[in-house]
């Protein structure tokens, strides 16, 4: 496979096969790419492509599918990470036929992909894109899809591998697994590792308490072994989140100060200008604590959180992650360690808006919450005593994710208290989104015959830094599920651990509290700001 | 704004960059990297263009080498151009009489500071990039092979000129074809017999996809001359019959392979400025660049001759 020359050149990196350490390539990786003697990992300019397969997609008529997930792959194809044999088969209830889905792809694409379109990328997409119509419930629907998918994985050579990607919602999950099951779709010919691949995609809410998440997974599990299941939590798949673990584990200049000796507390915020436009139907019982804390904040957490993991693969990783949501203490008194709220009417940006229980399709009595705030501990020699601040709303002033880590004043100043009367506790910021990058805020001096310190910032962009623009979250995942590339999805029992963290708080909440109104455009309750307890959450 | 200065020096420029910057309101700091174009007059709009869009969304500043009549009195002039085509900001530096034998004065401290080097040189390059004076200031050299008249005869020269860091757009322009070829062989396939490049006569990104896939796949590996337009159809002959990745009008490739129907792909060629794109991505040494170069010189690339 190998030349003299080239053996000799490069001892260690001989053939492709050699040059991948044991144990590196998870078993779900494609085979191919570890025995495809033109594949090396020092040849960066060949991207990681997807292997051949099969998408099939349930609930493409939903606007997940038509905003993020038909122009993502389209944006996939463009930058060239799609192999040519890559098909994908639509499943819903409308009467369409192949060229009909083939045009609501084409005005997804059109409308909300990120790279700029080709006609000859479309065409492509186009050549392998099918459709199937019919209902969850229907058998002779579910023959005729498996019947499309194997006829448009021979003529194409998508090498027998499907993935199921379900965009719909959680009641309709055992309906649509058995109907795999049943019509023999999940279940891959042949034994032994060239046995293609079966993968399935779902989406959050994964369960909305403990017993729920551990039935929906119930069902998940009869049908697809754990591995072959992907949770997408699409802020795992940011450039900004992955870039923790960089910030944290690739460089000497962090981690010396990342514990409880320098970090007062850590703020872990995500918010959002809208209210719950047309999600009423799910976000009504579900709340701001269950929709985002659960998952989104609680995977920041782990990851701010957690320590070094031996390596990067899936495994690994995850272990650390567990270990940290399984430290995770929560408040002694829910009452003052918790907060939550519900928007009434008011102007946000500019615009007059209805309050919460005024949106169409909430109940005018309900008591679902809008915004909530928790304080939790991590109980681990690094963390003991450290409040980690978690907030999600809605109708706040702006949108923004991000995570603060507030450090603890200087023991002592060698300035007159006027001097440093403008200086505030240093703090490290990862902004997730928008202008995603990492803030470092720090006391400067004036310049002036005084001395006097004033707080600045040092500032990191993406944008700025990189020659290469940031990939949409959707389409690093996609690919990620593609590859069988598992270390940014969330496994069984991190959704498992993160119920039990909020369910002791739900419950409390059902039990004795009310959401506290805020006015639309303003930045939560009262509560949330006395739950800081002389601290005080970052500036909206 | 456009800034003439005309019999100038160095700091003068750096004057003249800050006040600019100063006056738009922003200093000049977040540029990701410089880039050294060393060209000539006529060459160097396509140049310039090009890499104002490379950059577009990720300032850098662009220094402009232009070196004028060799003979007469030594002069610099400049052309400070900022705010137009981006954030970036671009210097156009001609170089009058002996001057241009040490540009490497002029440029060094025009360099930002912290941040990588890169220099390209669009049109004919030095053969050993790195003992250019302007090459030796950067991390990357990116030549172009193609461009340089002789193609095979550059591309031997670079080869033992070689050094970690140099690059050659040819390379970059076989990406593409390299990402498809090592996509059919991510599925099962029968024992690889020998196989063909085509394309046309003068096409370096050609001969070193030969040697590429030669050295990668220890099998002969012929390449065929064909009419065009670049590389038109790469051929892997198997015991279970031909597996082939052809593209015959530059747009889109057909990919067919024993017992599968034909599958159309976009394999469009790239214009300068994606290309550029691609050679700034990452600035560290390319091994396998390195490697089909090298084989390349050991065992230059005859058309119909066995490699």
């Amino acid at each position: 496979m190998s030349t003299p020359d080239s053996a000799g050149q490069h001892p260690g990196h001989v053939v492709a096969e050699s040059a991948v350490p044991d144990g590196v390539i998870p078993e779900t990786t494609l085979l191919g790419a570890a025995t495809n003697p033109l594949r090396d990992p020092r040849d960066r300019r060949i991207p990681r492509v997807a292997s051949p397969c099969v998408l099939v997609m349930f609930g493409v008529t939903g606007d997940l599918a038509r905003k993020k997930l038909l122009p993502a792959i389209y944006d996939l194809a463009n930058r060239g990470l799609l192999p040519p044999g890559f098909s994908l088969v639509g499943f819903a209830r409308r009467d369409w036929e192949h060229e009909d889905f083939a045009q609501v792809t084409y005005q997804a694409v059109k409308q909300h992909a990120r790279t700029p379109f080709r006609d000859t990328v479309w065409q492509q997409v186009s050549e392998g894109i099918r459709f199937v119509s019919g209902e969850f419930g229907d058998d002779e629907a579910f023959d005729r899809l498996a019947a499309c998918v194997n006829q448009v994985n021979a003529e194409r050579g998508a090498g027998g591998n499907y993935a199921f990607y379900l965009s719909i919602p959680p009641k309709s999950f055992p309906d649509v697994v058995r109907q795999l099951k049943r019509s023999g779709l999940s279940d891959p010919p042949g034994t032994g590792t060239s046995r293609p691949w079966r993968r399935v995609v779902i989406e959050k809410p994964f369960g909305h308490d403990l017993a729920s998440a551990q039935e929906l997974n119930s069902i998940l599990d009869a049908v697809f072994p754990a591995h072959s299941v992907f949770r997408i939590d699409h802020y795992l798949g940011k450039e900004t989140v992955q870039n923790i673990l960089a910030l944290r584990f690739a460089n000497t200049l962090f981690e010396p100060i990342w514990n409880r000796s320098y970090v007062d507390h850590v703020q872990i915020t995500m918010t959002e200008d809208i209210g719950i436009g047309g999600r009423a139907g799910y976000y009504d019982g579900i709340g701001a604590a269950r929709d985002v804390i659960q998952n989104h904040l609680l995977q920041l957490l782990a990851l701010t959180a957690m320590e070094e993991p031996l390596s990067f693969s899936a495994d690994s990783l995850r272990a650390e992650k567990e270990k940290v949501l399984a430290a995770v203490r929560l408040p002694d008194d829910l009452a003052t360690g918790t907060a939550r709220g519900q928007y009434t009417a008011g102007w946000q940006g500019g615009i007059e808006v209805p309050g919460f229980l005024e949106e169409d399709g909430i109940a005018p009595d309900s008591r679902t919450e809008t915004y909530a705030a928790i304080r939790l501990g991590v109980d681990s020699r690094r963390w003991a005593g450290v409040p980690f601040f978690l907030r999600t709303g809605k109708r706040l002033p702006r949108r923004m994710t991000e995570i603060a880590l507030i450090f603890q004043r200087a023991p002592h100043l060698p300035f007159t208290t006027t001097d440093t009367e403008e200086l505030g506790q240093n703090a490290l910021v990862i902004r997730v989104q928008p202008d995603e990058g990492v803030t470092v805020r720090f006391g400067s001096k004036v310049p002036g015959s005084a001395m006097e310190v004033r707080d600045v910032n040092m500032d990191f962009a993406y944008g700025e830094s990189f020659t290469e623009s940031s990939p949409e979250a959707y389409e690093r995942l996609l690919l990620d599920v593609l590859i069988g590339d598992p270390p940014l999805f969330p496994r069984q029992e991190e959704v498992e651990l993160s119920w039990r963290i909020l369910d002791p708080i739900e419950e409390f909440w059902a039990a004795h509290t009310k959401p506290e109104p805020y006015v639309a455009g303003t930045s939560g309750p009262p509560s949330a700001d006395a739950m800081m307890a002389g601290r005080a959450w970052r500036r909206l | 704004m456009t800034i003439d200065l005309t019999e100038t020096t160095t700091g003068a420029i750096h004057d003249a960059l800050t006040q600019a910057r100063h006056s738009m309101g922003g200093p000049a700091l977040g540029m990701v990297l410089t880039l050294i174009i060393v060209t000539d007059e006529s060459a160097q709009y396509d140049a310039i263009r090009a890499a104002s869009q490379a950059s577009r969304e990720h300032p850098c500043r662009v220094l402009g080498v232009i070196m004028r009549n060799p003979s007469g009195r030594s002069r610099l002039d400049a052309e400070i151009r900022l705010g137009e085509t981006g954030p970036g900001e671009t210097v156009l530096l001609r170089m009058h009489g002996p001057l241009g034998e040490h540009a490497d004065s002029v440029i060094v401290p025009l360099i930002l500071p912290d941040t990588p080097v890169v220099t390209w040189w669009p049109g004919p390059a030095p053969e050993i990039p790195s003992a250019d004076p302007l090459g030796a200031l950067a991390q990357r050299r990116v030549t172009d092979a193609a461009a340089s008249g002789k193609p095979r005869q550059m591309l031997t020269a670079l080869a033992s000129g070689y050094r970690p860091g140099d690059t050659d757009l040819s390379w970059t322009r076989a990406t593409p074809w390299r990402s498809l070829l090592a996509a059919t062989l991510d599925q099962p396939y029968a024992t690889l017999q020998r196989g063909v490049v085509s394309a046309e006569q003068h096409n370096p990104s050609a001969d070193l996809i030969t040697t590429w896939l030669s050295g990668r796949l220890g099998i002969p590996v012929l390449r065929e001359v064909s009419g065009g337009p670049g590389i038109t159809e790469v051929r892997f002959v198997t015991a279970d019959g031909d597996i082939t990745l052809s593209r015959p009008d530059g747009r889109t490739a057909t990919m067919a392979r024993p017992g599968q129907g034909e599958r159309r792909v976009s394999l469009l060629r790239r214009d300068t400025a994606e290309l550029l794109t691609e050679e700034l991505r990452r600035l560290d040494p390319d091994d396998v660049y390195a490697e089909a170069l090298g084989r390349f010189a050991k065992n230059p690339v005859n058309e119909e001759a066995a490699v």
